[in-house]
């Protein structure tokens, strides 16, 4: 439900639920952005290290 | 081996066509599971024993089970990346791939349960702001989503997928930056399992599960997410287990197992402290206001009796607490064992109990005990989880470096 919808209303419980449910979704989608993002400059790099992850 | 290409290095895995019976054998299960989910989309909730006494029935406990039992992904990923316990690396794998299957598993009996999931996104568009099944749903998809992150670098460290350099690349920066998710998941892991807890405790109506609380929760509330953090981890222990156990092989070390029952042995310890107190009072002053007595709620019926509640806190509470915490408790593999079974049992009895029991204990003074037992379409779509997550396990095993020790415990010739 986004501020524009017929049925949203500017009280507490709004901003918090979907305030809540923004800020996770924003958080994992600027995550995921960002590994894609340097995935693709790195390839371009030809940076192909191995870089032992555990 | 025709997948050999596709095995990790350093690791021995059984030949194909015994891989491909393993398989057949538990997708039997799952095909049984899946008649009864299509019965239940197609015919309707009629399918069920549910009724006006049982809106919440198996569904829903198999839902609040399988999500306290999937913490130990949270909790786990809690302790590695943001508090820095560095030797859970070598099991942090695993917990997260059982996570993502309880996780998955809660959406799919969900997806039944609701009995039309083409309007599941309703309960997004059309949230209801005052219910705390809103924040539990909302909650819940963002956290499979954050475990379907944690669980891709895994996915993409297979032999093969791992040679493909935007996938190498991607998991590599996806590692990277995992502390970040790491800390979306531990805060909205809290959030919804605590909510799972405060849709029992707010019910005012039942005095079984009513509770009193803190500004607006429940301390129901504080106690599902306190177990959920204590008991998920038994819950990957145990699995684990179980994987040495068919695969025959030692597969994490036992300075790592026994880091992990420790930690969960103490969380235990706490929390069944904090039950019985909450349980003492609920017993003492929350029900008698409600005008009635504990007794009322454990006699004068078939099944639910004294026994169940010695058997949650007791059974699966305190003694398996008492055994990982203590040093040779935990060291000796059968007394570890017996406690991390002990433990899953006990938190399974927490979440029967705090759905089923609730919706059979008599309110009114005409009522009467309102026993249930699910159909067998319930139990099948109950258990096809439970097959799901085998062949994703035996899948996974095979295919991907799930246990980073497992070439150093179990060298080839």
């Amino acid at each position: 439900m986004f501020p524009f919808n017929f049925e949203w209303i500017w009280d507490m419980s709004h901003m918090v639920f979907m305030g809540g449910l923004w800020y996770a979704l924003t958080i994992l989608g600027i995550g995921m952005t960002w590994c894609i993002v340097k995935a693709i400059i790195d390839m371009g790099k030809g940076d192909g290290g191995h870089h032992g992850h555990h | 081996m025709i997948d050999a290409a596709l095995i990790p290095i350093g690791v021995k895995r059984c030949s194909f066509g015994k891989f491909l019976l393993g398989l057949a054998a538990v997708g039997a299960v799952l095909l049984w599971g899946v008649y009864a989910m299509l019965l239940c989309w197609f015919k309707g909730l009629n399918q069920t024993n549910m009724n006006d006494y049982y809106g919440f029935a198996l569904w829903i406990w198999a839902d609040l089970a399988v999500i306290a039992l999937g913490g130990g992904a949270f909790f786990s990923g809690f302790l590695k990346y943001l508090t820095g316990k560095d030797e859970l690396k070598n099991i942090i794998n695993y917990a997260v791939l059982i996570g993502f299957i309880c996780y998955s598993s809660a959406l799919l009996i969900l997806a039944i349960d609701v009995g039309q999931p083409l309007r599941s996104w309703f309960i997004f568009w059309h949230a209801n702001v005052h219910s705390m099944l809103t924040e539990v749903a909302f909650c819940l998809s963002c956290y499979f989503g954050v475990l379907t992150i944690e669980f891709i670098p895994l996915i993409l460290e297979n032999r093969q997928l791992n040679k493909i350099s935007f996938f190498h690349h991607l998991a590599h920066n996806m590692h990277e930056i995992m502390a970040v998710f790491a800390a979306t998941g531990a805060f909205l892991s809290f959030f919804h399992q605590g909510s799972l807890g405060g849709v029992s405790g707010v019910l005012f109506g039942r005095p079984f599960a009513y509770r009193e609380g803190l500004f607006i929760w429940p301390w129901t509330f504080f106690l599902f997410t306190w177990s959920a953090a204590a008991y998920g981890p038994c819950f990957t222990l145990m699995i684990t287990k179980i994987t040495e156990l068919i695969s025959g092989k030692k597969l994490v070390k036992d300075n790592v197992i026994e880091l992990l029952a420790k930690i969960s042995g103490w969380m235990m310890a706490t929390y069944i402290v904090a039950k019985i107190i909450d349980t003492i009072y609920w017993a003492t002053v929350t029900a008698p206001s409600k005008g009635f007595l504990v007794s009322d709620f454990y006699t004068n019926n078939a099944f639910y009796g004294f026994w169940i509640l010695i058997a949650e806190i007791l059974l699966g509470g305190v003694v398996p607490a008492l055994i990982l915490i203590t040093p040779a408790g935990r060291k000796n593999p059968t007394a570890r064992n017996t406690a991390i079974v002990l433990a899953v049992i006990g938190v399974c009895i927490n979440r029967w109990v705090m759905v089923l029991q609730t919706m059979a204990a008599p309110v009114m003074t005409f009522d009467k005990w309102a026993l249930y037992y699910p159909s067998w379409q319930e139990v099948a779509t109950t258990v096809l989880p439970v097959a799901y997550g085998a062949i994703l396990i035996m899948i996974c095993y095979r295919y991907l470096p799930i246990f980073p020790q497992e070439p150093e415990l179990n060298p080839i010739d």
